[in-house]
C-alpha cells in the first residue's frame, strides 16, 4: 500500500519534469516558428508549405523532443492523479516560459503583462495545493481493492 | 481577431484532448513501476483505449494551432493566455470526469483567469 507521502513525492518528481521539458519545450516551439511565419493565406498550398518549413527547423524539432519528454511524464502522472489537479498544477511552466521568452528570446514584456503573469502563477499555486487523487483508483484484484479501500478509508479520517 | 480565434481552438481542442486522455489513462489504472518495460506495456494498453485516440486526435488540432499562433505572437504572451485552459479543466474535471473541484481551486481557477485578462491587455 502506498503511502500519502509517497504519493505526492511521487507526483512532485513528475510534475518537476513536466515542468521542465514543458517550458524549454515550448520556448524552443517559439523561436522556431517566429522564423517561419505565418502561413501567407488559408489555402492547403499554402498551409502545407507552412508545416514542411516548420518540419524542417532543427529548433522546432528540439522543441518537439522536448514536448514529448512532457507528454510522457503527463501520461505517467494521469494515471494516479486527478486531470484537474494535474493540469493546473503542472502549468507553473505558464510562469517560466515568459522569463524564457524575455531574457533568452528578447521578448519586450510590459509591467501589466508581468502583473498578469504574477497573478497566473499564484492561482497555479493555490490549485496545486490541493489533494493529489479525490476519486477512487481503478483496481485489478480483490487485494488492491481492499488497499484501496484501506487507502480510502485513511484519507478520509485525514481530512 | 485572428488570434483570439486561433487562442480558443488551442484552449477548447487542448483541453477536451486532454480530458480523453485524462479517461483512457484512469481507464488503465495507476503506475507502480517504471521499468522500462512495464512502461511499455502502459503506453500498449493506452493506445487500445479508443478515448486515447479521440484525445490524440484533438491534440493534434490544437498542436496545429499552437504552431500557427507561435509563428505570429510571442510565446512570452501565447503560453500565459492559453491558460484558460483552467477554466475549461475545471468545468470538465468537475463535469466530464465527474472529479471534486474544492473552494480554493476554483479561487485558483479565478486568479488565472484575472492573470490571462492582465496579460491580454498588456
Amino acid at each position: 500500500m502506498e503511502t500519502g507521502q509517497h504519493l505526492r513525492g511521487k507526483t512532485a518528481v513528475l510534475l518537476l519534469l513536466m515542468v521542465a521539458f514543458g517550458s524549454s519545450g515550448d520556448t524552443l516551439m517559439g523561436k522556431g516558428m517566429r522564423a517561419v511565419g505565418p502561413p501567407a493565406e488559408w489555402s492547403a498550398a499554402r498551409v502545407g508549405e507552412f508545416l514542411s518549413q516548420a518540419a524542417l527547423s532543427p529548433i522546432v524539432w528540439a522543441g518537439f523532443g522536448c514536448l514529448l519528454l512532457f507528454f510522457v511524464s503527463y501520461m505517467l502522472v494521469l494515471t494516479w492523479a486527478d486531470f484537474s489537479f494535474v493540469l493546473p498544477a503542472s502549468a507553473a511552466a505558464y510562469a517560466v516560459v515568459p522569463l524564457l521568452g524575455h531574457f533568452f528570446l528578447g521578448e519586450a514584456v510590459s509591467p501589466l503583462r508581468w502583473a498578469g503573469v504574477v497573478t497566473i502563477t499564484l492561482g497555479v499555486g493555490l490549485v496545486g495545493n490541493t489533494p493529489p487523487r479525490t476519486t477512487l483508483p481503478v483496481v485489478e484484484g480483490t487485494q488492491r481493492a481492499t488497499a484501496a479501500a484501506a487507502a480510502a478509508a485513511g484519507t478520509a479520517k485525514g481530512d | 481577431m485572428e488570434i483570439a480565434l486561433f487562442v480558443f481552438l488551442v484552449v477548447m481542442a487542448g483541453t477536451s484532448g486532454e480530458m480523453f486522455v485524462s479517461r483512457a489513462m484512469k481507464g488503465i489504472g495507476e503506475v507502480t513501476s517504471f521499468r522500462p518495460g512495464a512502461i511499455a506495456r502502459v503506453v500498449g494498453r493506452a493506445l487500445a483505449e479508443p478515448w486515447m485516440w479521440a484525445g490524440l486526435g484533438m491534440m493534434a488540432l490544437a498542436f496545429f494551432c499552437l504552431l500557427v499562433l507561435l509563428s505570429r505572437a510571442n510565446v512570452s504572451f501565447v503560453v500565459p493566455v492559453t491558460a484558460l485552459s483552467y477554466v475549461m479543466a475545471a468545468l470538465g474535471g468537475r463535469f466530464f470526469l465527474g472529479e471534486q473541484v474544492n473552494a480554493s481551486r476554483w479561487v485558483g481557477v479565478c486568479l488565472v483567469c484575472l492573470g490571462v485578462a492582465l496579460v491580454w491587455a498588456g
